[in-house]
């Protein structure tokens, strides 16, 4: 900003504008922390991810909603450059994740939607590993191991083998992971699915503590009332399209139904779950 | 690369050998099972069971000095593990062979006695000599034939002519003729080289489980978005597999050992074994990836490996030797045969490390096995993103 002000200062006064309004966008783009241009995304002759426009800013929690298929998990995927777009551009902090992939890297966690652990290790050398894995030493491992297994509430089975682990404690962990390296931006593809009740508000309550942080994250899910409880904006995909976007309150309003599930009958006509 | 993620990695699929069962038997207790079941049965088991071998020997009646022929099957019954019925004509003798009378048949040419006489006259000239060739036929369906018999003929006619084992001139040839201490060996001490290299040959089972299933389970998803880098990731496996093959190895040795093999060899020349077999589990680990390629599912991944497994297993290890001609030759485009070959070389043979059979054996097993781990790296790149 300060090299920018300098430019300012030293222009004549038609320049003076450009710089001025390139500052702007500038200023604009460091606070979003995902950016998305015309994304899209096709697979043989089926558009997965179609125009799709967004930008997420620093600290939101953002919500991606839609039934499967719906193009939630290939739109993480882009975002976390597993895999390339066909066209369209995604910049994480102002990296673009095709070109920057190292740099995105670093800076992302990701709940990817299979249970993804070692079933061999246990629940500590899985953290542990992954730990080694983003370059943490081995006492920033120790503490944000013991942390997470407490928050996720898997301390007193934090040296069991995860193949021991019951569907919810390996659907914990498998969150856990994604915070080892205490990423500055989340995503999380459907982290509370086949969770008992009582676990999933345990993970609720936890994604909340890092939003408070001042983390990105961006959810996907179909649980509508998960949606509504956590996420300041959502914005629901069907068929690659972005149909809505909006803070969850205003998307009820603005279609008058009493939630997100309603919003989304109103939008496309069928239930989000029906395809499950 | 950072050595820190490779040794995570280095970490984390050894201690899934040593947890999964499965893999802990396939790796470890496997080979310990194998070398049991083959030296109990071959003679290895207790190191004191001397093997006899029956040979029909057919001499020439117009031999022009008969008595270097009666000489040389004396010398050869002299041996004790053989015993040895002459005969004067070839035609019934191939009769007995075939009807399994005898595991082999040396046909003695009409020359063989001038030669040895030539010999004799200017053992270091060997233009002076007559050349003749000793024809020797084997039961193919006897294992045993195969491994011992030329070299206890080999053997026999460089005691003839006080040739030490490393002489590679002679003014006889004999066909797959090697030159082996055949004095106490057993049929078993014939494996045991081969055995080595057979033990490593299912690590390409296990690195084709291992890819597929980290692919299936969300694993190798999982570390791709990490930052570690293919290269730390395949250096991680490799490291990890060379681990195995070296404990496997020295499992294979102390078991061959426990089982009577005692070869007259110095340290060095199991400190090569080692590394030999250290160098041909790269290939494994190549052959493992390219099947991770071709399999889409861990179960397949097991079925596929045989597809590596098996010609690496029959035509490369001590298997191969009892084949046909055509299948010995196709031998050596498996690296295995190099590796059997070296290892037989120095621990039977007595070849010293240097020696121009050994070094170009080991020549080709590294190449062969760098250019297997890169074209498995590259296909598995090319279908599978790491």
């Amino acid at each position: 900003m300060r090299l920018q002000f300098l430019f300012f200062k030293f222009t004549s006064k038609h320049e003076t504008k450009f710089f001025a309004a390139k500052s702007l966008t500038v200023i604009y783009m460091s606070e979003s922390a995902i950016k998305i241009q015309n994304l899209n995304k096709k697979f043989e002759d089926k558009l997965a991810v179609e125009n799709l426009n967004l930008e997420v800013a620093k600290g939101e929690l953002f919500g991606l909603l839609g039934p499967n298929g719906a193009g939630k998990t290939t739109t993480i995927n882009i975002l976390c450059g597993l895999i390339k777009p066909t066209s369209g551009t995604v910049q994480i902090h102002g990296f673009d994740v095709q070109n920057d992939t190292q740099k995105v890297k670093e800076l992302i966690g990701v709940c990817i939607q299979e249970t993804a652990i070692y079933p061999y290790l246990s629940g500590k050398e899985n953290l542990e590993l992954f730990g080694k894995l983003y370059g943490m030493n081995k006492k920033a491992i120790k503490e944000r191991s013991n942390l997470l297994l407490n928050k996720m509430g898997l301390a007193d089975d934090a040296k069991r083998v995860t193949a021991k682990y019951s569907g919810g404690m390996k659907r914990r962990l498998s969150l856990a992971l994604a915070f080892i390296h205490d990423p500055q931006i989340a995503f999380l593809d459907e982290p509370t699915v086949a969770m008992d009740p009582q676990s999933r508000h345990a993970v609720w309550d936890f994604i909340k503590e890092q939003k408070n942080k001042g983390k990105t994250i961006v959810l996907t899910t179909h649980y509508m009332e998960e949606a509504q409880e956590l996420c300041d904006r959502v914005g629901i995909i069907d068929h690659g399209k972005l149909i809505a976007l909006g803070v969850p309150s205003e998307l009820i309003a603005k279609n008058h139904v009493k939630n997100l599930e309603e919003v989304f009958i109103q939008l496309t006509g069928r239930n989000i779950r029906e395809e499950l | 690369m950072q050595i820190q993620r490779t040794l995570a990695l280095t970490k984390k699929e050894l201690k899934k050998t040593i947890r999964e069962p499965a893999v802990l038997f396939m790796i470890f207790l496997f080979p310990v099972v194998f070398v049991f079941a083959f030296g109990a049965s071959f003679g290895g088991l207790g190191g004191s069971q001397t093997p006899n071998y029956h040979i029909g020997v057919v001499t020439s009646s117009s031999e022009d000095n008969p008595q270097w022929s009666q000489a040389f099957v004396e010398n050869l019954v002299a041996k004790k593990i053989v015993t040895v019925s002459v005969y004067s004509e070839n035609a019934t003798a191939q009769a007995d062979l075939s009807q399994g009378k005898m595991q082999a048949l040396l046909l003695i040419p009409e020359t063989f006695g001038d030669s040895i006489n030539a010999y004799i006259q200017a053992p270091n000239d060997a233009n002076q000599w007559l050349n003749s060739t000793m024809q020797l036929y084997l039961d193919k369906g006897s294992l045993i034939a195969t491994q011992a018999v030329p070299p206890i003929i080999q053997q026999t006619l460089n005691s003839m002519l006080n040739q030490n084992q490393q002489t590679l001139q002679s003014p006889i040839k004999l066909q797959t003729a090697s030159l082996v201490e055949v004095k106490t060996a057993s049929t078993f001490d014939f494996m045991a080289p081969g055995m080595f290299t057979f033990a490593s040959i299912f690590l390409i089972m296990m690195v084709a489980q291992s890819f597929t299933q980290d692919r299936e389970n969300g694993m190798m998803k999982r570390i791709r978005i990490s930052p570690t880098t293919p290269t730390e990731l395949m250096t991680g496996h490799v490291l990890a597999y060379m681990c195995i093959a070296l404990v496997q190895s020295i499992i294979v040795f102390a078991m061959t050992y426990a089982m009577g093999f005692r070869p007259s060899v110095v340290g060095s020349s199991y400190m090569f074994a080692f590394v030999l077999v250290l160098v041909f589990s790269v290939s494994n680990v190549g052959f493992g990836l390219i099947t991770a390629t071709i399999a889409k599912s861990s179960g397949a991944a097991t079925g596929l490996s045989f597809l590596f497994v098996l010609p690496q297993m029959f035509l490369g290890t001590f298997v191969g030797a009892s084949l046909s001609g055509a299948a010995q030759a196709a031998g050596k485009f498996v690296p295995s045969y190099y590796v059997t070959d070296a290892l037989t070389s120095v621990f039977l043979r007595g070849a010293p490390l240097a020696s121009a059979a050994v070094l170009l054996d080991l020549a080709v097993v590294s190449v062969s096995c760098i250019g297997i781990l890169a074209a498995g790296i590259v296909l598995y790149a090319k279908y599978y993103k790491i």
